[in-house]
């Protein structure tokens, strides 16, 4: 198990690195990061000017390692347009990211999970056919187009939710649903597939067999074996759904990473881009690196591949 | 199946014993289909109408007409002369939605086809060769998983510039990575069989076992990806258009549409809801076409 752990630790460190390589290297797809930053109209004195205040005179390996060493000690550079350190400023808003990427994967589990269970248990039934057209439309859904829905439908028509904003729960609300249900047709899926899966084994028959109760075998038995894989498949798709968050966040305009990540697109400011990418990606990293681990320690048989 | 000269003609008794030939087993299970049937239908259509934009289109979809701007659809109390209304430029709103099929459907296509080649070389070399090779493509499979797309697609695109050939380069080089996880495990499957063995041991060329041993038996797996990798491009076009980075205007993309609806969802609603319902159903038939193809041609669900 140790062993497992060291070895998945090792790729995750080197995933890492490698992600950090390129989207430091972002930064020299424009061609000159000096020229780009100095903007239009900039004589040649401000070009070289700009080249060695920043260092980009020195060369591409030197500066991606007194990049990567300044970044593990938290210092990102400082933003281009908003003139404050990166960092500060992601950290300010990685809370809300956070807090809705919880809200959604807790939403996706909760409606998604009870509606796979019951859909294995009756194959075929309308809570079954239900499901799957949820599931169909869900995967084909524009979640830019299904927030504006929402939007128009409890904003606009109805006045029962705010559009935007963080002030209270209730600005949480369709956003969580939006970000939500773009992770609820694969956690369905896998998880009304398990249980069809467990259903069918030797050791549920042995338990009706020896007279155990309908709900007992349902719970005990089945659901603890079918939820194995999905609970892992959650930690992906959490790391999936914060990358994604940069939709709904401008769409409901809240202030969370994905919005900075918007924002700093949008006006070229490519230390927060960056660095943005880098946070993000390090998040999907330890989500997939702990569903591993987890799946490892409830299934041996994960050990060994 | 050697005493029937042609299907058709058929004896009914003999019929009885030769059976149905594979063709007709895959035509039957192709047209018995429900959801492929659906799905295949409405992209037919879909691409008839892109393909034949300019004849069918009752407008120019870059004429503004600043004297028609925001006309309501017909079944809103417009007029026959703009079935859809217009949206803030006087532009016609079917015409552009026409013309968007035409975006959609161009890099849906072609950032799938370049993701699939990447994917397709990367996953049968690593299924194939295994060991240090299988080793790196696995490395670079999770390297990719681990950058989130939308991000670095809108980061790139802004720094490039958005246009139609960026956008789709970017998709083409952002979506291998299903393709590479799926070819790998059919070529892991297939790597073992009988017929790759012998042409193993009659001397067959490595290229010649993978191009005509190897990629015909993993065809339909590869079929069944590149059209859900499709949709999903074309997802990520809209999404990237809607945020501003991604096919610039007039250029009338669905999800640029969406986005300069926007603005006015307040009073006009329908400017937000008929681009994004097309998308939605162009995507929805083309997964429904994934999916079924996939039911059709999995050997496991042969009876």
């Amino acid at each position: 198990m140790l062993n497992f752990i060291l070895k998945r630790l090792g790729l995750a460190f080197l995933v890492a690195l490698t992600v950090s390589f390129i989207s430091f290297s972002l930064l020299f797809l424009s061609g000159d990061p000096a020229i780009a930053l100095a903007g239009e109209g900039a004589t040649d004195q401000d070009v070289v000017a700009i080249r060695e205040l920043y260092g980009f005179d020195r060369p591409m390996l030197v500066q991606y390692a007194s990049w990567l060493v300044n970044a593990l000690s938290g210092d990102f550079g400082e933003s281009y347009y908003f003139k404050l350190p990166v960092s500060s400023l992601i950290a300010d808003r990685l809370s809300v990211t956070m807090l809705l990427g919880l809200c959604g994967i807790s939403f996706a589990l909760l409606t998604a999970v009870p509606l796979g269970v019951i859909a294995a248990i009756r194959p075929n039934s309308i809570i079954d056919r239900f499901a799957l057209f949820l599931s169909v439309a869900g995967q084909a859904m524009p979640s830019f187009w299904f927030g504006l829905i929402l939007i128009v439908a409890f904003s606009i028509k109805l006045r029962w939710l705010p559009p935007s904003g963080t002030d209270s729960w209730r600005h949480f609300i369709m956003p969580t649903v939006v970000l939500g249900y773009y992770a609820m047709p694969a956690i369905m899926r896998l998880t009304r597939a398990g249980m069809l899966d467990v259903l069918s084994s030797d050791y549920i028959r042995t338990a009706r067999a020896k007279g155990a109760s309908e709900m007992r075998v349902m719970f005990k038995h089945a659901l603890r074996n079918a939820i194995i894989p999905v609970v892992s498949l959650a930690a992906v798709q959490m790391g999936f759904m914060l990358g994604g968050s940069i939709v709904v966040e401008s769409i409901f305009a809240l202030h969370g990473a994905g919005y900075l990540a918007w924002e700093s697109i949008s006006r070229n400011d490519l230390p927060t881009v960056q660095a943005l990418i880098l946070v993000f990606s390090m998040f999907y990293i330890t989500f997939t690196f702990l569903a591993d681990v987890l799946n490892a320690w409830l299934d041996p048989r994960m050990r060994s591949s | 199946m050697t005493l029937a000269p042609s299907t058709n003609s058929v004896d009914p008794l003999l019929q009885d014993i030769v059976g149905p030939t594979p063709g007709q087993q895959l035509r039957r299970r192709f047209f018995g289909h429900r959801g492929l049937m659906i799905g295949a239908s409405v992209v037919a259509v879909l691409l008839v109408i892109a393909l034949l934009a300019p004849v069918i289109a009752p407008h120019d979809p870059y004429a503004q007409d600043l004297l028609a701007r925001m006309k309501p659809p017909v079944f809103l109390g417009g007029t026959w002369e703009h079935i859809l209304g217009t949206d803030h430029l006087g532009r016609d709103y079917l015409s552009r939605l026409i013309y968007g099929a035409r975006v959609s459907l161009l890099i849906g296509f072609v950032a799938a086809l370049i993701s699939g080649t990447i994917g397709t070389a990367m996953g049968v070399a690593a299924g194939y060769f295994g060991g240090r090779t299988d080793a790196v493509v696995t490395f670079l499979i999770n390297v990719r998983l681990a950058m989130p797309v939308v991000l670095v697609a809108l980061a790139v695109v802004a720094i490039l510039g958005g246009s139609l050939q960026v956008v789709i380069g970017v998709l083409g080089l952002l979506l291998w990575d299903r393709f590479a996880v799926v070819m790998r495990a059919s070529t892991l499957q297939v790597r073992g069989r009988e017929y790759v063995s012998a042409a193993q041991a009659v001397g067959a060329s490595t290229p010649r076992i993978l191009l005509s041993e190897i990629m015909p038996n993993i065809l339909n797996n590869l079929i069944v990806v590149i059209t859900l990798e499709m949709a999903h491009a074309i997802l990520l076009e809209a999404t990237l258009s809607f945020l501003g980075l991604g096919v610039q205007p007039p250029t009338p993309s669905w999800g640029l549409m969406v986005s300069e609806g926007k603005n006015m969802m307040l009073f006009e609603p329908w400017l937000v809801l008929i681009p994004g319902a097309v998308l939605f159903v162009l995507v929805l038939a083309i997964n429904l076409m994934g999916d079924g193809l996939r039911d059709v041609t999995a050997p496991e669900n042969r009876s």
